[in-house]
């Protein structure tokens, strides 16, 4: 599929749109769930964009920066995915398998854009010395900018191409044992980003209700509403039960048991 | 000398700038700038000349959190900006000092609360939906979080700048742990649902064939063996694997390319299916 030049400058937009959000971590505009489906959306075919979203969403679950710590980057991934898989004729599981290489070289990226930034951090010392305050929001916007190219860019550049003949050959060329264990290795992947969930909590404790659900789910047909219809109420009796949220309950009923013997005592000298 | 006030409007005005907290997250100094770009409005509204460029300064060093709880932090800061503008002996060091106290403990809470629990839950959610293409899925994500993400935002900042640092002492309290541990719980409980449902590994490899009283062929592999005993044993197994590489701080994307590999190579084997 030929991709216009409308369309092209509306995915650089979207992809501007996603890049901005993974550094930003607010309104998860670099989602799979958002960002394929925006893309989904400009290349005419909204459905498969939201179902390739749904999909890569689950593999991207627990691909999060925690303090300095960087993720493989969901945005880069969500917007090329699409266009390879609407645009570029790939069916859903491949593009996700080419998806992930793209996420490593979006982190790749993003590293790299996080560290030319300490540039716009010392020019904001500068104008702080003259207190400059247009000339320091100016600093972090183009700092924003700058993230939100590190995607657009790759982006423009796949969407221009992808419909040619040179990328469908290539694409066409992947040797089926490839795809196919690429597809394999699809259905292992989504558990690095569950382990960065779990590590993530830190919560020895609380693995207990990790293997609950955990069984839960493999002795069952619950769907995920009523698996986490039981998570919360196991939260929840946890909380009501646990020593250590109910100090003050503890000496209040040894009070009250307290005065009760008082009473009975009371009743016999009577 | 009429008392210096911050305004509602200046309120709104840094609840709006600190949704691009992180946009110009570096490796120096983090999210230094960005904490700034939410302060301006406060500083520019409290200081003049000199006292303007000293509070840019004071508000330009290393910051770092999870990103929805700087809120009551900005809250705080912004209250002691104001009594320090109206002539109260606070010094650089103490309003630091509170930025730097609180970043920890509240990314202690934030993490867990919101990356992992809100957003996966969510996210789990919206997939789920979004696996029959309704416009639903996306959209249970995209609003579920940002009304919940905006409300942390604004309650956090209003909260902080009324109540002050005592705002954190109610944190510190029973409330705020008993949310972190109840999020926690519902988070894990979901990944175990998640690493059972969510992942697929086939090893078809037969380990016996027998020819059943009807006359058919009926081959047992060695998948079907670990089903007998708990579905989903091997993803269990690749989770703790995963869990064990990333404590020993091994990137995430080598994790990933490794089961590729092991993917590709265990199909052309026929291993894996």
């Amino acid at each position: 599929m030929e991709i216009n030049f409308l369309q092209i400058i509306l995915i650089f937009l979207v992809a501007l749109i996603a890049g901005i959000g993974s550094v930003l971590d607010e309104f998860q505009t670099h989602r799979p769930l958002v960002a394929c489906t925006l893309t989904g959306l400009i290349l005419g075919d909204l459905k498969t964009g939201i179902i390739i979203g749904g999909t890569l969403e689950i593999l991207a679950l627990g691909w999060m920066n925690i303090g300095a710590a960087m993720a493989p980057d969901a945005a880069l991934a969500s917007v090329i995915s699409t266009i390879i898989v609407i645009a570029g004729k790939q069916d859903i599981n491949s593009g996700i398998a080419l998806a992930v290489p793209l996420a490593a070289a979006g982190q790749v990226l993003t590293i790299f854009a996080r560290t030319i930034t300490i540039f716009f951090q010392h020019q904001a010392d500068k104008y702080a010395d003259t207190g400059n305050f247009k000339a320091i929001e100016a600093c972090h916007i183009l700092a924003l900018f700058i993230q939100g190219l590190r995607v657009a860019i790759p982006s423009l550049i796949v969407a221009m191409f992808v419909g040619t003949d040179a990328v469908q050959n290539m694409l066409a060329a992947i040797p089926e044992v490839v795809t196919r264990g690429l597809q394999v290795g699809g259905g292992i992947i989504v558990v690095v980003g569950y382990a960065m969930v779990i590590n993530m909590m830190e919560a020895k404790h609380l693995m207990p209700f990790f293997f609950l659900g955990f069984t839960f789910a493999a002795l069952s047909q619950l769907n995920l509403v009523a698996l986490g219809i039981i998570g919360v109420v196991s939260a929840l009796i946890y909380l009501e039960l646990s020593p250590k949220f109910n100090k003050t309950a503890v000496v209040q009923s040894n009070a009250a048991a307290s005065a009760h013997v008082d009473d009975d005592l009371d009743d016999e000298l009577d | 000398m009429s008392e210096k006030k911050l305004t509602q409007s200046d309120l709104k005005s840094i609840f709006i700038r600190s949704n691009l907290h992180q946009g110009s997250w570096n490796y120096e100094r983090m999210q230094a700038l960005g904490y700034c770009y939410a302060m301006i409005p406060a500083i520019k509204r409290l200081y003049k000349g000199e006292e303007q460029k000293q509070a840019l300064k004071r508000h330009l060093e290393f910051f770092n959190t999870q990103p929805f709880v700087t809120a009551p932090i900005l809250g705080i800061n912004a209250a002691m900006e104001e009594e320090k503008a109206n002539g109260a002996d606070i010094d650089d060091g103490a309003i630091n000092g509170v930025k730097v106290g609180l970043m920890g403990p509240l990314a202690g809470v934030g993490d867990p609360i919101f990356w992992g629990t809100l957003r996966p839950v969510l996210a789990a959610l919206g997939a789920t939906v979004a696996a029959t293409g309704s416009l639903l899925g996306p959209l249970i994500f995209f609003l579920g979080f940002n009304i919940v993400r905006l409300a942390v935002r604004w309650f956090g900042i209003k909260l902080g700048y009324e109540k002050g640092t005592s705002v954190v002492k109610d944190m510190a309290g029973g409330a705020l742990q008993k949310i972190t541990e109840g999020a926690s719980i519902l988070g894990l409980f979901i990944m175990g649902v998640l690493v059972n449902r969510w992942t697929s590994i086939n090893v078809p490899i037969v380990v016996s064939e027998i020819t059943n009283q009807a006359g058919e062929l009926v081959k047992t592999t060695v998948q079907d063996v670990l089903d007998s005993l708990l579905p989903g044993l091997l993803p269990l197994l690749f989770t703790f694997i995963c869990m064990k590489l990333l404590k020993k701080k091994v990137n995430a994307v080598w994790l990933i390319f490794g089961i590729f590999a092991i993917g590709i190579i265990g199909y052309a084997l026929g291993w894996l299916a």
